[in-house]
């Protein structure tokens, strides 16, 4: 990594005595910030807001029971950017892209609250259907989940169920192409009836990610695709990431600074579920503006 | 009185002592409680591998002893008989010694019997004395040569843990064993006496026969004196019923699976799943008069409404009523094979945009597949053993026939009824009864073995 903590860094006056509330309950090893303190750290640094954005999340709460998990984050996502969400465990990175295609609702308890607009239409809105919507915003798992399918069967599910090839030649055209984007189409052609779990770990990784684009998703969202992966295959779902960038929005969570600073066009800071700076990713990693980014991303904690 | 028993509690209190000798050795060679640490392995496993070594060797020796004494004590006073009843036919002969056993034990008086035989029992008593005696002196001095050696052997170096555990290893291998050697016991056995039959009867007469009837004339000109033993309308009347259990426990089962854990709420499922799970717990005879008063009767009565022919004990209401008993097996399994499926392939199909029950049909349940299959298997292999059911409400007619408003007979009701009462064990007829059973024991091994290669096929898919 090539940065230079060592410039003096900026820090708006307003906020000096929210960091040093911060750094105190860092210090007491407190896991929670109390209600009075959210309010002064609902405040984002840096530019959380874009120009002709294709999401926009504004306000965003989420509530697991009676556990406050994300706090007030206002966030845009740009068209054709990878934006990744770093911070440490527990930080609501991972809960916060879950909300952007309601793969929350699955878990029972959970709920979200504020405005989340993808092309300017809410997604919670009552009206809105969960199944169009998860078509729109594609998602990757931490786990290489391929269906104990074919290969051939495991890109196919999305368009079959959604209708989206008239025929088999057409089906057989979404695969072709949607494999060759993830980069795997020269790997498997000639055993495209082989079962998706057959293949290697970076393999099944980009086997799910040819499924997720069959679909034809505007964004994808991305919860730490290459934590279960080596070096190599790290390398190439990385390589993959950014030729993606040209059509899709795509958010990624990772733990790993340098896959967030290789990959990335733009950086979100997590902290304890707030949304502490958003920047674009070589002035967070070079010029970080809050002292809770420094710390982390200097490794003083995380 | 030097009985086996008090040989037993003799070794027991030996056990004992070994234990505690062994503990006392092991400090002793030590020096002292507080020098411990120069020992290998902590006190009590020398003590415990001092009673091991005390106790196995006997009880062993013991027990092999007592399985050979009677037949030799009966070899040596059939050697000392009187000739004419040495010539006996074995039959006969066993019943002299029966004779002089229950002398020896004292229910019948011995005025009551030959001389001879009384000469007889005085000698086999005198031989029993001997062969306890003689098996308390060999058993006991075994047990203390057996404490002594391993005393003697403790050191501080002996690996006295290591050897206890490798004991402990081979007890744990026999326990293993016995339910294989029972298996293979019954499998002899019925084995054995179906063989007898099929000496009577030929094997391709019984498995391919088209007519049961099980009847074997006592006097040659007696009226339906022929027997016929054909299997194949008793094997069609189980796999009728069966076939019926079957169509009501799988689908509803599954389904009810499907429900507990894809829907339903975690304190739904804390309820139901105990309460359907009771139904497991029914025992099969009330299920059978469940069957034969309620589900038979209301099946006629709407039979006859509808102008149909229905008897009073028919295929449907067995079936029926056997398909609800299984339903739990099948849920229940099916139910934790769901579970099993990762959360992951579901949120996998979930982000895709599938709906809930796309997930379900298209990639869960097909994941669960095979375990579900497996599930489904054993519940059939339950289904054709259930005797109780179809005894009480199925019928004892041999129909060949797929009606399910007929009675038909199945294959434990056949052998049940083979065996009931007072039976010649010579004749096919009861004969009979034992080659049913092992047709039975090998359709329901092939499916048990099919069920559990299939189970474990699935298994490795996840790990």
């Amino acid at each position: 990594m090539k940065m230079a903590f060592q410039q003096e860094l900026w820090q708006p006056k307003e906020l000096d005595v929210a960091t040093d509330q911060l750094t105190r309950t860092e210090e007491k090893k407190e896991l929670r910030i109390p209600a009075e303190r959210a309010q002064s750290v609902g405040q984002t640094v840096g530019k959380p807001f874009v120009d002709n954005p294709r999401m926009i999340c504004r306000e965003v709460n989420v509530y697991y029971g009676d556990k406050h998990a994300i706090r007030q984050v206002s966030l845009d996502i740009a068209r054709h950017e990878v934006i990744a969400m770093i911070g440490p465990s527990g930080c609501g990175k991972s809960t916060f892209i879950r909300c952007l295609n309601r793969m929350n609702d699955t878990i029972d308890g959970c709920r979200v609250t504020g405005q989340i607009l993808l092309d300017g239409q809410n997604i919670y809105d009552r009206q809105v259907d969960v199944v169009p919507l998860r078509a729109q915003v594609g998602m990757v798992f931490q786990k290489p989940n391929p269906f104990p399918k074919s290969i051939y069967d495991n890109v196919a599910y999305g368009p079959k169920i959604h209708g989206l090839a008239r025929n088999r030649s057409e089906l057989d055209q979404i695969v072709e192409i949607s494999l060759r984007k993830a980069g795997l189409w020269e790997e498997v052609k000639d055993r495209l009836s082989q079962s998706g779990t057959s293949l290697s770990g970076g393999q099944q990784q980009r086997l799910c990610i040819a499924r997720t684009i069959a679909v034809g998703p505007e964004v994808i969202l991305m919860d730490e695709p290459c934590s279960a992966l080596d070096p190599i295959a790290t390398g190439k779902i990385e390589e993959l990431i950014d030729e993606l960038r040209q059509q899709y929005s795509i958010a990624i969570v990772t733990h790993s600074m340098q896959q967030a600073a290789r990959v990335s066009q733009r950086t979100a800071y997590f902290h304890l579920g707030d949304l502490i700076e958003v920047g674009q990713t070589d002035q967070l990693f070079t010029m970080p503006r809050h002292k809770l980014t420094q710390d982390y991303i200097t490794g003083r904690f995380g | 009185m030097l009985t086996p028993a008090t040989i037993v509690i003799a070794i027991l209190l030996l056990t004992a002592a070994a234990y505690r000798i062994g503990v006392r050795r092991s400090l002793s060679v030590a020096g002292g409680a507080q020098a411990i640490r120069v020992l290998h392995s902590r006190p009590p496993y020398y003590g415990v591998l001092t009673a091991l070594w005390c106790a196995l060797p006997a009880l062993l020796v013991l027990a092999l002893w007592q399985a050979l004494a009677g037949g030799v004590i009966t070899h040596l006073v059939k050697a000392d008989l009187p000739p004419e009843m040495r010539a006996l036919s074995p039959a006969q002969f066993s019943l002299v010694i029966n004779d002089i056993k229950n002398i020896i034990n004292g229910d019948v008086p011995p005025d009551r019997v030959s001389p001879a035989i009384q000469t007889a029992a005085e000698h086999y008593r005198r031989l029993q004395q001997i062969s306890h005696l003689a098996a308390a002196a060999v058993v006991l001095s075994l047990a203390i040569l057996g404490l002594a050696l391993v005393r003697g052997r403790i050191h501080t170096g002996l690996r006295a843990r290591n050897h206890v555990e490798q004991l402990v290893r081979w007890l744990l291998a026999a326990c293993s064993t016995v339910a294989i050697f029972t298996t293979i016991g019954i499998v002899l056995s019925v084995l054995y006496e179906a063989l007898r039959f099929f000496k009577a009867v030929p094997v391709l007469d019984f498995l391919f026969g088209l007519e049961w009837s099980p009847q074997m004339a006592i006097r040659a000109d007696q009226v339906g004196s022929s027997g016929a033993f054909g299997a194949v309308p008793v094997l069609a009347g189980t796999v009728l019923i069966s076939a019926i259990a079957m169509a009501v426990a799988v689908p509803i089962g599954l389904m009810a699976a499907i429900y507990m854990s894809e829907y339903a709420g975690k304190k739904f499922r804390a309820v139901a799943k105990p309460l359907m799970e009771i139904l497991a717990g029914i025992p099969t005879v009330v299920y059978g008069f469940f069957a034969a008063l309620v589900v038979a009767p209301f099946i006629r009565g709407i039979g006859q409404a509808l102008g149909l022919d229905v008897s009073s004990e028919s295929a449907l209401a067995a079936g029926l009523v056997m398909g609800i008993m299984i339903i739990p097996f099948v849920s229940s399994l099916s139910d934790d094979m769901i579970n099993a499926v990762p959360q992951s392939l579901r949120d996998g199909a979930l982000g895709l945009g599938a709906t809930r029950s796309e997930t379900i049909k298209q990639v869960v349940l097909p994941a669960a597949l095979p375990g579900i299959v497996g599930g489904v298997l054993l519940a059939v292999s339950r289904a054709i053993g259930e005797t109780m059911i179809v005894v009480m409400a199925a019928g004892l007619t041999a129909n060949m026939t797929l009606n399910p408003f007929k009675a038909v007979t199945t294959v434990t009701v056949q052998i049940v009824t083979l065996l009931v009462g007072d039976q010649e064990f010579d004749s096919p007829k009861t004969l009979a009864a034992f080659a049913l059973g092992l047709l039975l024991f090998a359709i329901t091994l092939g499916l048990n073995i099919i069920a559990l290669k299939v189970v474990r096929k699935y298994k490795e898919q996840y790990e």
